[in-house]
């Protein structure tokens, strides 16, 4: 079973993009994560080397056997290489801190990317459930499930009082982590993006960039969680963000709405100024790539860009990251190479997207009204 | 303030429902710790840092007796050594879980076979209570029935305890 590589294993980045969801065309994913313990032993973090290994090997075949991890890619962390690892980090499949560990973590992935379980991350279980759009809901019943069928294998530390318990308090309770990564561009050049936070944040919700604590928001990109775990029900949890969430949505497209409005100049020299230096650049960092490819999403998202698919922008999202580049490249490229070789795949790949076509105010609208 | 070194120069409060959690941080601690990036910060995360680690010191000394963390490791690492920890540093823990969260009682998924226990030994009192009744009203037929039926509960309760 885990002859193969996770390269190998993972789907490319052409099929990934594909994947489609509700709402797919402002929340790219969604997310529930679960933190689990087991009773009696050292949290991941403070317990020494043997004592992870031993976690790791009562854990590892009772997520193995689970029927939802039929045929799942299983590997100890110390087995993958440093490039492999940042390749799972950038498909955010794994955390970065995830990706940091060696003997004594492991990680197991179904095929469908679907469901992801991080062992002696900071907790001895982190499993996650992961859908295109938003499906909070459809997330969160996927790995109660697979929950609700490991407590039957492992002794979960749980207290009727604190609910599960974990390394952090932050996350005691339920353990819950409810997530979903949004395209804001609108709100971003509507400059209104930051009221948005504030009160999200007001809510009791956190903000963050795209890989998630700590990381800032390139491409415009935004992880919307929530914070507090303790004294509510998960279903609560789940359908507060969902409603946040749609709000969101509704601001987002409002600003995309308004900019065209009343100031597409600016909305159409964005786009087109990152179309063209996307398909013409000899030379590119990867944040600046992120940050033109969301104007591209966005040309794209207000039919720009006749011909072209969001999926082929968000497939070039993943495949331009530092690691997938370098992937494709068996001798160690340094950074200013990589800026060489991401500007000539991005020019290749663009070359049969036709330049931008702004529709006036009224065509474009219409065009609004028509999605979802 | 949080390093104890340098003069606080950010101060920040954020209210989250009714509560109000202010934090004073000087320019180096808030630039470490992301504050002025306004999509990488929460107090939440900021407060594990530092509220935490200074609402915990209560006590000194105290050491988990299951896996040896102490409260400096705490201090140090904003996280806990082993579930035991939440017993032994109940009292300093239950402010910091107050000002994180929105209740200190968990009130989520229960696992099922703690669910079962629990609700056998709510059926146990109840079963017990009416079996005073029955003693105290002389009613020795029922207190009889009541006997077995708490009889066969424990039964059940020491059979998941065996498991």
């Amino acid at each position: 079973m885990s002859e193969i590589t996770i390269h190998e294993f993972l789907s490319p980045p052409v099929e990934t993009a594909r994947r489609s969801g509700p709402h797919d065309r402002i929340v790219m994913s969604s997310r529930v994560r679960l933190a689990r313990n087991l009773r009696g032993m050292a949290f991941p973090l403070w317990a020494k080397k043997l004592e992870r290994i031993k976690a790791l090997e009562i854990i590892r075949p009772a997520v193995e056997t689970l029927p939802q991890l039929t045929g799942a890619f299983s590997q100890t962390m110390d087995s993958l290489g440093a490039l492999d690892k940042q390749i799972l980090v950038e498909r955010h499949l794994i955390s970065r801190e995830h990706a940091a560990k060696t003997a004594g973590s492991g990680l197991v992935l179904n095929k469908e990317e679907s469901l992801c379980v991080m062992i002696n991350e900071e907790d001895h279980l982190r499993m996650q459930a992961l859908r295109p759009g938003l499906q909070l809901r459809q997330a969160w019943m996927a790995i109660d499930q697979v929950d609700s069928e490991l407590e039957r294998k492992l002794d979960y530390a749980f207290s009727p009082e604190l609910g599960y318990l974990t390394a952090c308090p932050t996350n005691l309770g339920t353990g819950i982590r409810v997530s979903a990564m949004l395209h804001l561009p609108g709100l971003v050049l509507a400059e209104q993006i930051n009221q948005i936070i504030s009160s999200v944040n007001k809510l009791g919700l956190a903000v963050r960039g795209l890989y998630g604590e700590g990381t800032e928001a390139l491409g415009n990109v935004f992880q919307v969680s929530n914070q507090m775990t303790l004294g509510e029900v998960e279903t609560d949890i789940v359908e507060r963000l969902n409603k946040v969430l749609l709000q969101i949505i509704e601001h987002e497209e409002n600003a995309r709405a308004m900019l065209l409005e009343k100031k597409p100049k600016i909305v159409f020299n964005q786009i087109g100024r990152a179309y063209g230096i996307l398909a013409n650049a000899h030379s590119i960092t990867s944040k600046e790539t992120m940050n033109l490819l969301s104007l591209m999403r966005l040309g794209v998202d207000l039919s720009e860009f006749p011909g072209a698919e969001r999926a082929l922008i968000d497939e070039l999202f993943v495949i331009t990251q530092p690691a997938h580049l370098q992937k494709q490249f068996t001798e160690k490229l340094v950074a200013e190479e990589r800026d060489l070789l991401r500007a000539d795949m991005l020019r290749d790949r663009l070359r049969h997207v036709s330049r931008p076509n702004p529709k006036p105010s009224g065509g474009a609208s219409a065009n609004l009204d028509k999605r979802n | 303030m949080f390093c104890k070194q340098n003069p606080a120069k950010v101060h920040l409060t954020q209210i989250v429902g009714d509560k109000m959690q202010k934090v004073d941080l000087c320019e180096e601690c808030a630039k470490q710790k992301g504050v002025n990036d306004p999509a990488g910060f929460s107090l939440a995360d900021l407060l594990l840092g530092l509220g935490a680690s200074q609402e915990i010191s209560s006590g000194e000394d105290v050491k988990c007796p299951n896996c040896g963390f102490t409260q400096a490791d705490f201090k140090k690492a904003g996280r806990l050594g082993c579930s035991q920890c939440y017993t032994t540093f109940a009292e300093g823990l239950e402010g910091l879980l107050k000002s994180m969260h929105k209740g200190v009682k968990h009130v989520g998924k229960v696992p099922v076979a703690l669910r079962h226990s629990r609700d056998l030994n709510d059926r146990l009192k109840h079963l017990q209570k009416k079996l005073d009744r029955a003693v105290t009203s002389e009613d020795f037929e029922q207190a009889a029935s009541l006997r077995d039926e708490i009889k066969t509960t424990k039964d059940q309760i020491n059979q998941l305890a065996v498991k």
